[in-house]
């Protein structure tokens, strides 16, 4: 029963810069929507409904036998303060909606982090699996796992025409939400992501800024997801997605490539300011600290800086959202109290790397 | 300004229409915008949302426009038995309600499917091993035809013939009703 632990590991090990191509994605995640037969989906089920289905899931967990899920942990979202419920958003564990209006909403985590299977949310049952780096087979074949398991108890919504019934259209099919987390600075910096995501888009794969409001994008990150569920093999939509993003990064790395040929200079100028920033400053607000964390993690990437973990993107990206600095903080706090702290915690964070 | 949909009354109602990330004003009648009923979202400037994108779709379906075969007629409720839900509030919300709203409302869904994923309408992929039942043994059976037949085309007629049985002792076990 510690979901302190989920709250103070601030580091899953999934946040770590590893993996294949790991200097540009961040990581690999894979989500299966899956419904239980002879209930209503949970946006229309009652309360009632929703509780047959929590306990469905309840009596079921002792019964998987899967070591990844060993000792998993069933975090009631009712019992959760909602800070720690943000917190845990902020990690990616749970989803807003779980979070924020999912009645008998629950999560089954993993040790490591790396599954979440949450229940109630706007399917009954949602199975994700988070990998660092580009790992999408790797994420796919443990869901399937643990999707097997589940199906050895539970008696899913399937039509052999429609395959796994879902609450919304866009789900259906396979269920299966494939996206990969990108740092795109270079992209961003020549001006060609605004003409990327278009063409993107028309191979039937969205993007969108990961943290950040509408199509801004905080800290160069991105995720690219599919959007068709039916129709295709899993195999074949992580492949698809695979190769956009293998395209993705190659254009990522040339870009780089020419800004350090064109403009090595101003680019080394602006990432040694950007982390003189980070060193100094007492009042940081969240965009302007994603935006010199991206600069410092890309000086990272391309050499300019040597002593700091590559880390320290993943991790700072999160680590200063504003439910992990209240967490901190150990209560609320207003805006203007969450900028003095991001920044404390920053340079605290940076002193601990130089020291290492 | 007169209606598009009539071309007879003065248009009184008007919006916008999403379609894609592509704009396009509608003026209607206040007669044709109610026939048109629940399924045209009002205003919704936010773009590519799951609800706006299956009112435009449903608009968009050619066959409303021009043979109104699968159109709605505005007095006809087109309802899921098991959970209630009707077809209009189904493209209002976006969300279907339970399992069976995917047969109650094929009709219509298979456009907006089709429109989703990319032409596509049909499952291809996983099969519980479970719940999937018959399915894995009509698949494999499915693929042992096929290898049949090309067996047979190149007249390699002793492997056929040892395909053929494989076929016929699948069968008989889909007979007895799977396992
Ligand atoms: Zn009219
Ligand atoms: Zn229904």
């Amino acid at each position: 029963m510690s979901i302190e632990r989920f709250l103070n590991q601030t580091v899953s090990p999934w946040m770590n810069a590893e993996g294949p191509e790991s200097d540009i994605i961040l990581t690999s995640r894979i989500r299966l929507a899956r419904n239980l037969k002879n209930f209503m989906f949970p946006t229309l089920g009652t309360q009632e409904e929703a509780k047959k289905v929590l306990d469905k899931f309840k009596q079921m967990i002792p019964l998987i036998n899967l070591y990844p899920l060993k000792d998993a942990e069933l975090l009631m979202m009712e019992e959760l303060q909602p800070l720690h419920k943000q917190v845990l958003v902020e990690k990616h564990l749970i989803s807003p909606n779980l979070a924020e209006q999912s009645p008998q909403g629950a999560c089954l985590l993993s040790q490591d982090e790396v599954i979440s299977i949450m229940v109630n949310e706007e399917d009954h049952i949602r199975i994700q699996c988070i990998f660092s780096g580009l790992q999408l087979e790797e994420a796919l074949n443990l869901a399937n796992a643990v999707d097997d398991q589940l199906e050895q108890h539970l008696d899913y919504a399937f039509s052999e025409v429609r395959g796994y019934l879902t609450s919304c259209p866009t789900n259906v099919g396979t269920g299966l939400r494939a996206s990969v987390m990108m740092h795109l600075p270079g992209l961003v910096m020549t001006q060609q992501m605004k003409q990327l995501i278009p063409s993107i888009n028309q191979l039937g794969f969205v993007v969108r800024g990961i943290y950040g409001e509408g199509s801004e994008a905080l800290g160069n990150i991105f995720q690219i997801s599919n959007q068709i569920t039916l129709g295709k093999s899993e195999q074949d939509i992580i492949l698809d997605l695979k190769n956009v993003v293998e395209q993705i990064v190659q254009q990522e790395r040339s870009a780089r490539e020419s800004i350090v040929k064109t403009a090595g200079i101003q680019l080394e100028d602006k990432v040694w300011r950007s982390l003189g920033i980070l060193k100094n400053s007492r009042i940081i607000e969240s965009k302007e600290a994603a935006k010199c964390l991206s600069d410092v993690r890309l000086g990272i990437d391309i050499g300019y800086i040597e002593n700091i973990s590559r880390n320290i993107l993943n991790e700072l990206m999160i680590l200063t959202q504003p439910g992990f600095l209240q967490q901190y903080a150990g209560g609320p706090l207003r805006p203007f109290e969450r900028d003095v702290r991001r920044a404390t915690l920053i340079r605290e964070r940076l002193l601990l790397e130089n020291n290492s | 300004m007169i209606c598009q949909e009539c071309q007879k009354r003065s248009a009184t109602v008007h919006f916008t229409k999403i379609i894609n990330g592509e704009k396009m004003e509608v003026h209607l009648c206040e007669q044709c915008a109610h026939e048109k009923g629940n399924i045209i979202m009002f205003n919704n400037s936010s773009g590519l949302s799951i609800n706006n994108l299956l009112a435009g779709l449903f608009n968009f379906n050619p066959n409303i426009e021009h043979t109104h075969s699968n159109a709605i007629h505005p007095n006809e409720i087109i309802q899921c038995d098991t959970c209630g839900m009707t077809l209009q509030q189904f493209l209002k919300i976006g969300r279907f309600g339970c399992a069976s709203c995917y047969d109650a409302f094929q009709d219509q869904v298979t456009p907006i499917l089709k429109r989703l994923h990319g032409g596509n309408w049909k499952h291809i992929g996983k099969i519980p091993e479970r719940s999937g039942g018959t399915i894995h043994l009509r698949k494999k059976i499915d693929i042992l035809k096929e290898t049949l037949q090309s067996l047979v085309a190149k007249e390699e007629f002793e492997k056929a013939a040892e395909v053929r049985d494989e076929i016929r002792a699948y069968e008989k076990q889909l007979q007895e009703g799977g396992e």
